[in-house]
């Protein structure tokens, strides 16, 4: 037994410690995923047998209006997202001086970012209120009535978007801040003896450089537009009737309070198959970048 | 840099510049000065509608003790403590190990198994959830504290080992060959070399994973839901519905429950930021 440790020692311990880590990941995270999957071709209330349906689930889902709404309202989430980062940047250039007290005002710039998602929604639920909410004090002193937001189906999910864009911009903006802090400036300044300024110096010279990490705050500009359910949930449980739903808030209900364990699957399927069509999208501009650059 | 920096010779635009960023500061925070004068104001003045008035009286003390006296607040903030805590150390430990090897070790199947870690985060998560539940029911951990550990410390390990292994990798390699010359073990190098050197990288890594964990909302609703072992985000959620009327109540619990990841943030600021940009920017 010892001479076998000995002989295997140099990927004995490698094994050891990759186990672990592997192991819980796979089990919780990647089989997982696979599973609901699976389980999306199956009739389940969750505590019961499962009986395989075939696709009927998809094709129930393919006649659902709920789920059409559902997948508007994300593409509506992905689109207004993608205000994020060009937001995100526009403060990072605004706050990026170096005097005295900036320090503090770009730690307070952050702050939407460092709560959680459900205080930014109960904030913004208390910003919209109707009828005492800081927005209809504003509509108030204008002398019309504010609008109830998060009660009109045609406006509710721009505002829930609204809200989940300010921890996103916050977010662009760190990553921008980064990436102004590690510009060749040998380049600005040769740009600024040539006559460069404002927004050309901005197109022909910064922005190139900060391409990487435009890349990387559209990445997580669209993950963010893809997970949204926190806000979703604790702003409007989805409503009115359905109208403010997500894939990922619907595929809950469905499962946790309608026990469609099956259907809830399959929603989980299109929100992977979305996700899996960007996953090849990025491969594929990071590939494209790096053939670029090399 | 870019933009043009403010010189010292040009007050007149130093103050107009700072009068700026000021008005962009505060609309920025609007809302949530809004939930901070709201958490300050008493019952009282909701009651008669005054909400945007001058309070009649200041209750910073009483409803942020309310909080923790008149809702089951305190005991949620117990809850998420017991869960991320822990979850953190896991998290770190794993990824350590993980982040190691697969920086300095090369065997077949390396890439892939990072790519599979990097992969799955960004996968939305929500996908996961009915086998999960399955799983913590199967283990008999579901609506347990350990449920919502097991997890997180899975989960996050696929962002923390992609945060360890660009560090690790990052670190001269004269230190891991000298080990090897002096026929130190793979576990010698580990706790002679690595762990002494990853510190600055734990710590910065610890305070995302804090915060991750602190303000996570979509597993809290999906494993716990019961009061017992309910973390504040779910809790906030539940007392939003319970307290509807009371929106001092509401506010205050509201910025009880966003202090300890804002404190983490305002005190290791630089490290927060060297985490999350970390690869964004020199990749």
């Amino acid at each position: 037994m010892h001479s076998l440790l000995h002989r295997h020692r140099g990927w004995l311990w490698p094994t050891l410690f990759l186990a672990p880590g592997v192991i819980l990941f796979w089990v919780v995270i990647v089989a997982s995923s696979a599973e609901s999957l699976r389980i999306s071709f199956f009739q389940w209330d969750g505590l019961g047998d499962m009986s395989w349906v075939g696709v009927d689930n998809y094709i129930a889902l393919f006649h659902d209006p709920q789920f059409y709404t559902s997948l508007k309202n994300n593409i509506i989430w992905l689109v207004l997202f993608m205000a994020a980062p060009p937001l995100g940047l526009a403060i990072a250039l605004l706050v990026n001086q170096q005097l005295r007290g900036l320090r503090l005002v770009k730690t307070l710039f952050f702050m939407p970012l460092v709560m959680s998602q459900v205080a930014v929604g109960v904030v913004f639920t208390w910003f919209y209120d109707p009828a005492n909410g800081l927005l209809a004090l504003v509509f108030r002193a204008m002398n019309a009535t504010a609008p109830a937001l998060l009660s009109d189906p045609q406006w509710v999910t721009v505002a829930v978007v609204i809200a989940g864009l300010w921890p996103q911009v916050s977010f662009c903006m760190i990553l921008f801040m980064a990436g102004l802090n590690n510009l060749d400036d040998s380049q600005i300044e040769a740009a600024r003896v040539d006559g460069a300024r404002g927004f050309r110096m901005l197109y022909h010279v910064v922005l190139p450089q900060l391409r990487q990490v435009n890349f990387i705050a559209i990445a997580i500009t669209v993950i963010g537009a893809l997970r949204s359910f926190d806000m979703v949930s604790v702003m409007t449980g989805g409503g009115p009737f359905g109208s403010s739903s997500v894939l990922a808030y619907q595929m809950y209900e469905e499962s946790i309070q309608s026990y469609r364990f099956g259907y809830g699957a399959a929603i989980a399927a299109v929100l992977f198959v979305i996700m899996a069509l960007f996953i090849a999208w990025y491969l594929y501009r990071m590939l494209r970048i790096e053939r670029g650059t090399a | 840099m870019y933009p043009r920096q403010i010189g010292a010779g040009e007050p007149v635009k130093k103050a107009l510049y700072l009068t700026a960023v000021t008005v962009v500061l505060l609309l920025w925070l609007l809302p949530l000065l809004a939930v901070l004068m709201t958490s300050i104001r008493p019952g009282s003045d909701i009651m008669m509608g005054n909400y945007w008035g001058w309070p009649s009286s200041f209750e910073l003390v009483e409803n942020y003790l309310g909080v923790f006296t008149q809702t089951p607040m305190g005991h949620y903030f117990f809850n998420s403590l017991v869960i991320t805590i822990p979850s953190v150390l896991g998290v770190l430990c794993l990824s350590t190990l993980t982040g190691y090897v697969l920086s300095r070790y090369r065997f077949r199947g390396n890439i892939l198994l990072f790519a599979v870690f990097v992969g799955g985060n960004f996968l939305p998560f929500q996908i996961m959830m009915i086998p999960v539940r399955n799983l913590t029911l199967a283990l008999g951990i579901y609506n347990t504290y350990l449920a919502l550990i097991v997890f997180h410390v899975a989960f996050q390990t696929g962002f923390a080992t992609l945060f360890m292994r660009n560090f690790i990798a990052a670190l001269p390699d004269e230190l891991f060959e000298a080990a090897r010359a002096e026929g130190a073990s793979p576990l010698q190098t580990l706790i002679h070399v690595v762990v002494p050197l990853v510190r600055p990288a734990l710590a910065a890594l610890a305070i995302l994973l804090f915060t991750f964990i602190w303000n996570d909302y979509f597993w809290a609703v999906v494993l716990s839901p019961s009061d017992s072992v309910k973390p504040v985000t779910a809790g906030l959620a539940n007392l939003m519905g319970q307290y509807a009327a009371s929106w001092d109540l509401v506010s205050a619990a509201t910025i009880v429950i966003s202090l300890p990841p804002v404190a983490l943030f305002f005190f290791m600021q630089r490290h927060f930021v060297r985490g999350l940009t970390m690869g964004a920017v020199k990749g």
